[in-house]
């Protein structure tokens, strides 16, 4: 049986395992009909032209959770930011795994959408905010139909999140094939703050698929971090679908570190509802070997004197892939709008692709928007010089690859995460540089 | 310190250096001039190790050891050093994150320990006073937005730091005005001393106001046609390089 047709029929079992009467099961039958209709997306879609899910739908997924499947903290303590006192969100296969998790509802709620999705307290807060801005395409859809589990997050008015929160899914390969749909609804109301870093990691070579939902809301003057590693095995795909409503003066970033998986594709849409609002998009990718990575970015600027900084570099190895898709949109109300994107490349590989396409659709007259393209390879003259230095040839492509992402790794605000994201580069252009940039 | 036998070498198969010879032991300044297009930059190059220079014939000796063969970072290793005509950029690296790089991999390469950081900002604190150059220059990108003559002094701090045993400077003084040459003479002259070499390649003889050579050669055509003292660099500067074409013909 195709996935699609699995995954419809599977829904009637899903209504088994939730309160059907709840106000979001409507959103959820909706959905379940809206992803029959629309199925997956296929390459003659333009959004879609340069990534094929083919192969990744052909397994024979396990579409929900079957067991809860223990993991000790000391056999995956590496995939969490161990050395940083945070909350922590932790699924196992889905599942979430009270053990390896810290939750609070001390002044804020960092919990699990299964309570948010069920119980009386959070009924504003679902009523207002669930669903309202993921749209209603089939992967989307998809994951509302079986949304259940994810992280939670709410930040009332004033309020500082006083410790980051990490948001981690293991896979244990128990399955053959493991589809993952987590769903995370994150509010911030005004004036408040919070950091948050997500991560998917799977523990073995089984096939895994994750279909991701994140709806960010941040209030007027809230401040948001998002950071985002992926850095999965050869067998994971990862379809995220971030989506991000802004107010008035509010401040949201979402960092992008894309260091490997089967195929991975981020839709990252920020939809700007007031004035004088900052989004920040920035990405690392450092792929090699099939991998692929796709990302897709939206910015719709609605209102007048608003800003978007876009700055996504990518290294291609081997046979690596890559995609940037970026679209800006700016309505005639959106006068004074500062929006820059830029996304340059480096291909280390004569087979290395990279499909690099800025999409701008400007309305206003009275804006200021450019965006920038390159795609090259490492300079011989440089690399000349550094040896010169007695830098080994290794050493100083590597240091040229470090020095080349370098603006995008400053702009990470948590110490230990960025120390981190410096030993994975180091990892994965295997050397030692001795020294954070 | 250096000794070249009558190297050949050629770049895309054209052949720029056509046997030659030269021999500078340490504790001396040589300097090599040339009209353009003579051969001095291969020169340069070909002692460094840039691979696009092929050597077809004679070879380059360090300290007695051939190192025709080496690569590029084993020749900085072995104490090469080579002031670029043109540095390079490389924005995102720092001038200090450069060079404690440079210093501990060649550290490495020689068994060392690294460098302790204390004495690293010690050791780029006095060099970069000797260079005069502005602490702020370091924590920016290497090169990046710098003018010709800080480019120039930039090179020879980095050759201050590297304390090499023989040091090249390929036209370090071309793009410099009067006070970034006495800048860049005045270090070069302190870095001097019994155990190292320098060859300095010019266009001008207005740094030999400053440092003074040894030796004085004249490259022309991918030979040295012509060596002596300082007094050739004032005679090739009121004569001109005509005169040495005259010369050879006769």
């Amino acid at each position: 049986m195709e996935l699609k047709d699995k995954l419809v029929s599977s829904f009637l079992a899903f209504e088994n395992t939730v309160d059907v009467d709840a106000p979001v099961h409507d959103i959820r039958s909706q959905a379940i009909k809206t992803f029959e209709e629309k199925g997956f997306p296929s390459k003659k879609e333009e959004a879609w032209k340069y990534t094929s899910l083919k192969t990744v739908l052909k397994h024979d997924y396990s579409v929900f959770p079957k067991e809860e499947n223990a993991l000790e903290f000391r056999d995956v303590k590496k995939y969490f930011l161990h050395d940083l006192d945070t909350y922590k969100i932790v699924f196992i296969d889905g599942k979430y795994s009270s053990h390896l998790s810290e939750t609070t509802h001390d002044k804020i709620d960092v919990c699990l959408m299964s309570a948010a999705l069920t119980r009386d307290k959070y009924r504003v807060v679902i009523d207002n905010y669930f669903n309202k801005i993921a749209p209603k395409d089939g992967l989307s859809s998809l994951n509302t139909a079986f949304s259940k589990e994810g992280a939670y997050i709410y930040i009332p008015k004033n309020k500082l999140a006083d410790k980051p929160i990490q948001i981690i899914h293991l896979s244990t390969g128990k399955e053959s094939a493991q589809l993952l749909q987590p769903r995370n609804l994150i509010v911030v109301e005004e004036n408040s703050h919070v950091q948050i870093i997500e991560r998917h990691q799977s523990l073995t070579d089984n096939a895994v698929l994750t279909n991701s939902v994140t709806e960010i809301f941040a209030d007027k003057r809230a401040v948001v971090d998002y950071y985002k590693i992926q850095n999965d095995n050869q067998e994971a795909s990862l379809i995220d679908n971030t989506y991000i409503e802004q107010q008035t003066q509010s401040l949201v970033s979402v960092h992008t570190f894309a260091f490997g998986g089967n195929i991975t594709r981020n839709n990252l849409n920020f939809y700007q509802k007031g004035e004088g609002i900052n989004s920040v998009l920035n990405g690392i990718t450092i792929i090699e070997g099939k991998q692929h990575v796709d990302h897709n970015t939206l910015v719709h600027h609605t209102e007048p004197n608003c800003e978007s900084h876009q700055d996504y570099k990518g290294i291609f190895d081997e046979r690596a892939t890559g995609v940037f898709n970026g679209k800006i949109i700016v309505n005639k109300e959106a006068q004074k709008t500062n929006a820059f994107q830029s996304n340059n490349n480096i291909l280390l590989s004569d087979k290395a692709t990279i499909n690099s396409k800025p999409q701008l659709e400007i309305f206003a007259d009275d804006v200021k928007c450019s965006h920038g393209c390159t795609i090259g390879q490492l300079d011989d003259n440089v690399l000349f010089y550094m040896r010169s230095r007695g830098i080994g040839e290794k050493e100083a492509r590597a240091l040229l690859m470090y020095a080349f992402a370098n603006n995008v790794l400053e702009s990470v605000k948590i110490p230990q995460l960025k120390s981190r994201i410096n030993k994975l580069i180091a990892n994965k252009l295997n050397v030692n540089i001795g020294f954070d940039l | 310190m250096l000794e070249i036998k009558d190297i050949h070498a050629s770049v895309e198969g054209k052949e720029i250096l056509k046997g030659l010879s030269l021999d500078v032991k340490a504790g001396e300044i040589h300097v090599i001039m040339g009209p353009n297009g003579s051969g001095k930059s291969t020169l340069a190059n070909i002692v460094a190790g840039k691979e696009e220079y092929e050597v077809t014939e004679g070879s380059i000796f360090l300290e007695g050891e051939d190192i025709e063969e080496l690569a590029a970072e084993e020749r900085a290793h072995k104490g090469v050093f080579l002031s670029f005509q043109y540095p390079v950029e490389i924005p995102g690296l720092t001038v200090t994150n450069f060079m404690k790089t440079a210093i501990n991999e060649t550290r490495k390469a020689q068994g060392l320990e690294e460098m302790p950081a204390k004495d690293m900002l010690k050791k780029i604190r006095e060099k970069s006073e000797l260079l005069e150059i502005d602490r702020k220059f370091l924590s920016r990108s290497l090169n990046k937005g710098f003018s010709g003559g800080e480019k120039k002094r930039n090179e020879i701090f980095q050759m201050a730091m590297m304390e090499p045993k023989l040091a090249i400077l390929d036209e370090t003084d071309s793009g410099l005005d009067i006070d970034a040459l006495r800048i860049v003479a005045n270090g070069v002259n302190k870095l001097k001393n019994q155990d190292n070499a320098i060859v300095v390649i010019t266009h001008y003889q207005r740094l030999l106001e400053y440092i003074v050579p040894d030796f004085v050669h004249v490259l022309y055509d991918g030979k040295i046609v012509k060596s002596g003292t300082k007094e050739l660099a004032f005679e090739l500067e009121e004569k001109g390089y005509d005169w040495i074409k005259e010369d050879i013909k006769v």
